[in-house]
């Protein structure tokens, strides 16, 4: 209740939250079918139709309602986004622990390994996972998640460490607790705020990795609608009929800005010193 | 004659509204030129705030002097109210006639610069000096305060030199510009005892040289006796008391400053020590017995970082534990005490040694634990997102015992022995101070029934009346339960109230062991001799400290070292002391 307090106190946080909240009740609705018209359904009469009362963001090529697909889309790119930035997180985290606490040997494989991966652009190395593995909205959900989970490892590290030499993990350790109590009692649970604040801003990149590689045609598969895919698609219609790039582009914008001003919001109130400064 | 300093009816206020949140409420003193004044209170008691006005620093604390009047007599003879000053003029005043020295020697050097380049720097602030003339102000600057071998040591960085050495360092920065007044804010606390008799020493006579006024301020009331010719006491922003040392001193008129001089400890040549031993415990066999323990860091050099020498952290320490019986080590950093109670504990390995403990005591429950532990700082050493509750159930819950209605219970009636409310189960560590964390601590390492408590400096991060309460509790838990104490400190007058038998390490051996009375009403052995003179008390009044420059020897053997086996003497009938080597210097 206190972070909800402290969120709605927060200028960029009231503002991050509210989109946010926002985007995921579309989704919602989208999702059981309360959508002004079947996102899937071709009006083969009222092809790329301007904005108008019965279509709110005007129709496609095919004639499929813009605004409604817009809808679905949203749902799609916030599904992919949250299931590969769970990936990312658990797998990073998982890699992170346990480079910090055994530490010598672990350590220095885990973490080089995880700077290979640094080593590519993001979306060089989602492109290349999904050369193997073949396009397809699970396939993608896997690259952007092998491509986050790196930064979570190092997110993750750095403050174990620390830590670890903490006079609590020494005290847990004369009694005698099991490392796994000690790893998520006493690791873990310290490392929740700066996990959260790396989970909000990892959805924004993990938003625009997905749109990337359905622009390019290797993320979600038509006829399925997705933010990229559309974008993807108007392209070649951006003179004639420009509605088709402009609703999903300020879509994927104003969610990005979302999901970076609420984890900058979480930032400030998770800092410790921030909090202090506060009381 | 106007005084150098003379402050008058000092408010000082925090936060947007200072006049609301006051901290100091109408402080009054005056300085001479030459004279020391102590200033003495508890954290909190508004001591620094107070010292900090007198050149504004507090200003950027987010502090504002509210009301009253700072006149400082310059070196022309003008005489400036601070609290009017504006900040450019401040800033002329600052360093070069106002000199200032903080507590953590570590922290007050820039890591990057070598100590020379620091040094002049002072000298071409305030004195102007370039080049060669600045280098050769720096090297005098060092020897004043006494560092051997100056002219070397200007190259170093902060990191090569001990803490002592780097509180030198800030004092000889500090008087670069021979500044009219010094103020000093706890300036020892961060250093050992010894090294702490030796930076008093140098701070009184470098004050009488330089005939500076000097504002010490300390939580020690024991230390005050030595160097000051005034002292004021504070508590909650008020000065309580204020007067002639000896005035202050032997006839302390204020409850406060008559609780600072006999509640908290002070050490008096072992004629405090505890006199409840019970005699009939020699003949029990020793619930824990370390023998021959020895802990080293490997230290490895080179590109195939082969191992070619060893830190000896602990070498050679021999001492057993019996029921209700504390041993206290005492010793200065470095000296390997809580490396030694970490290899009892298991969470450094010894390198070879024995540790026995009554771990199969005939009706012991599987679930018990013979050694616990409490450590140094009760703000680390407790989780801070679990609630009282997870604090005290994690032994348990380590020991397999069910968290259960029974177990609710325990801590209830453990956290009202210790002196805490039974409700707290419920609460976050930070909602707590730090004494009533030592508790907690305490609390916790009683959870499962142990013989042997090690507490590690337990008592060292707490303010001097809360030290007292809490040793009190100790003594109480120690009779009812029987507990055995391995009591690590550095401070003798704690170690004073609680030890039965002391044992005193230095540079990771055990120089001296046996009664506590005996050890140190009549020490053997030059480094315990050392280490009792350099204790302050507020019986020694304006002792002259001897400058002494020795340095801990170095701990770092070369590989297959072994070191001779120790010679001891008897002393007594429980007291003996290592036989030093003829010529060696320590």
């Amino acid at each position: 209740m206190d972070m909800l307090k402290a969120i709605a106190r927060h200028p960029s946080g009231r503002i991050g939250g509210a989109i946010i909240g926002l985007y995921i009740l579309i989704a919602l609705f989208a999702a059981i079918g309360l959508t002004p018209h079947d996102p899937l359904k071709q009006f083969r009469i009222d092809r790329l139709m301007a904005p108008n009362a019965t279509y709110w963001m005007g129709t496609d090529l095919f004639g499929r309602d813009m605004a409604s697909r817009l809808m679905a889309g949203i749902g799609q790119s916030f599904v992919i986004a949250f299931i590969s930035v769970a990936f990312a997180s658990v797998a990073g985290t998982i890699i992170g622990l346990v480079a910090a606490w055994w530490g010598r040997g672990w350590d220095g494989a885990l973490m080089r390994l995880m700077d290979v991966l640094l080593a590519f652009p993001a979306i060089l190395l989602a492109l290349l996972i999904v050369a193997i593995a073949g396009p397809g909205t699970w396939t993608s959900i896997l690259a952007i998640g092998i491509v986050y989970t790196p930064i979570f490892a190092r997110v993750v590290r750095g403050p174990a460490l620390s830590i670890k030499t903490r006079e609590y993990v020494d005290a847990a350790r004369t009694f005698g607790s099991s490392q796994f109590y000690i790893l998520t009692r006493h690791m873990l649970l310290n490392l929740v705020a700066p996990l959260t604040v790396q989970v909000t801003l990892a959805l924004a990149w993990a938003l625009l990795t997905e749109a990337a590689l359905s622009f390019l045609g290797l993320g979600t598969q038509p006829p399925t609608p997705s933010l990229g895919l559309m974008l993807s698609d108007a392209r070649n219609l951006m003179e004639s009929a420009p509605w088709l790039l402009v609703f999903p582009a300020l879509t994927l914008m104003v969610g990005i800005l979302g999901f970076n001003l609420f984890g900058d919001a979480l930032r400030d109130i998770l800092d410790p010193k921030t909090r202090r400064a506060r009381a | 004659m106007t005084p150098l300093l003379s402050v008058k009816d000092l408010r000082v206020g925090f936060g947007r509204d200072p006049k609301a949140n006051e901290v100091v409420h109408g402080v009054s003193f005056e300085i001479s030129a030459g004279e020391t004044l102590a200033i003495v209170g508890e954290s909190g008691s508004g001591k620094s705030v107070t010292a900090l006005s007198v050149n504004r620093l507090v200003d950027f604390g987010g502090g504002r002097v509210t009301a009253g009047s700072i006149a400082f007599q310059r070196g022309d003879g003008s005489v400036l109210d601070l609290v009017a000053a504006d900040e450019s003029r401040l800033e002329t005043i600052r360093g070069r006639e106002i000199g200032m020295i903080f507590q953590e020697p570590m922290t007050s050097l820039n890591p990057v610069h070598t100590i020379g380049w620091q040094i002049e720097e002072a000298f071409r602030l305030h004195k102007g000096l370039r080049g060669r003339a600045a280098t050769t102000a720096a090297r005098e600057a060092l020897e004043r305060v006494r560092i051997p071998d100056a002219a070397r040591r200007l190259s170093y960085y902060p990191h090569q030199l001990s803490g002592g050495m780097r509180q030198r360092v800030m004092i000889a920065m500090a008087l670069a510009s021979s500044p009219r007044l010094l103020i000093a804010d706890e300036p020892t606390t961060a250093l050992d005892v010894t090294v702490q008799a030796q930076i008093m020493a140098l701070l009184d006579e470098l004050r009488r040289e330089m005939g500076m006024g000097m504002i010490f301020i300390t939580h020690d009331i024991g230390l005050v006796a030595g160097i000051a010719d005034k002292v004021m006491v504070m508590q909650g922003g008020i000065a309580v008391e204020q007067g002639e040392l000896s005035a202050v001193l032997d006839n302390p008129q204020h409850p406060y400053t008559q609780h600072l001089l006999t509640a908290v400890p002070h050490f008096s040549n072992g004629t405090a020590v505890r006199a409840d031993r019970i005699e009939a415990d020699v003949k029990d066999a020793p619930i824990v017995t370390v023998a021959n323990l020895a802990v080293r860091f490997p230290v490895r050099s080179g590109i195939f970082r082969r191992q070619t020498g060893a830190v000896h952290a602990v070498d050679g320490v021999n001492f057993e534990l019996r029921r209700g019986q504390t041993l206290a080590i005492v010793g200065e950093s470095g000296s390997g005490k809580s490396t030694t109670a970490r290899a009892l504990m298991g969470l450094v390995r010894p390198t070879r040694g024995v540790i026995e403990t009554s771990e199969t005591r005939p009706g012991r429950h599987s679930s018990e634990r013979p050694l616990q532990m409490v450590f140094q700082d009760p703000f680390a050493s407790l989780n801070p997102r679990l609630t009282v509750r997870g604090l005290l159930a994690e032994p348990a819950i380590a020991a397999g015992i069910p968290n259960d209605a029974e177990l609710v219970r325990k801590m209830e009636a453990l956290l009202e022995r210790v002196g805490l409310k039974p409700d707290s189960l419920e609460r976050y560590p930070h909602e707590f101070s730090g004494g009533q964390r030592q508790r907690l601590c305490i609390a916790r390492a009683l959870m499962l029934n142990p013989d042997v408590v090690v507490l590690d400096e337990a008592v060292s991060a707490l303010d001097v009346s809360v030290q007292a309460r809490v040793l009190e509790l100790l003594v109480d838990l120690q009779h009812e339960y029987g507990l055995a104490y391995l009591f690590i400190s550095h401070d003798m007058a704690v170690v004073e109230r609680i030890a039965h038998r002391v044992a005193v390490m230095f540079a990771g051996q055990i120089v001296e062991i046996g009664e506590a009375s005996s050890v140190l009403s009549n020490p053997q052995h030059s480094y315990t001799k050392r280490l009792i003179s350099a204790v302050p008390s507020v019986d020694r009044r304006h002792q002259r400290f001897e400058l002494d420059t020795r340095q801990v020897p170095s701990l770092v053997r070369p590989a297959g070292f072994e070191p001779e086996p120790a010679q001891w003497r008897e002393v007594g009938a429980d007291h003996r002391a290592r036989v030093e080597m003829t010529g060696s210097d320590s």
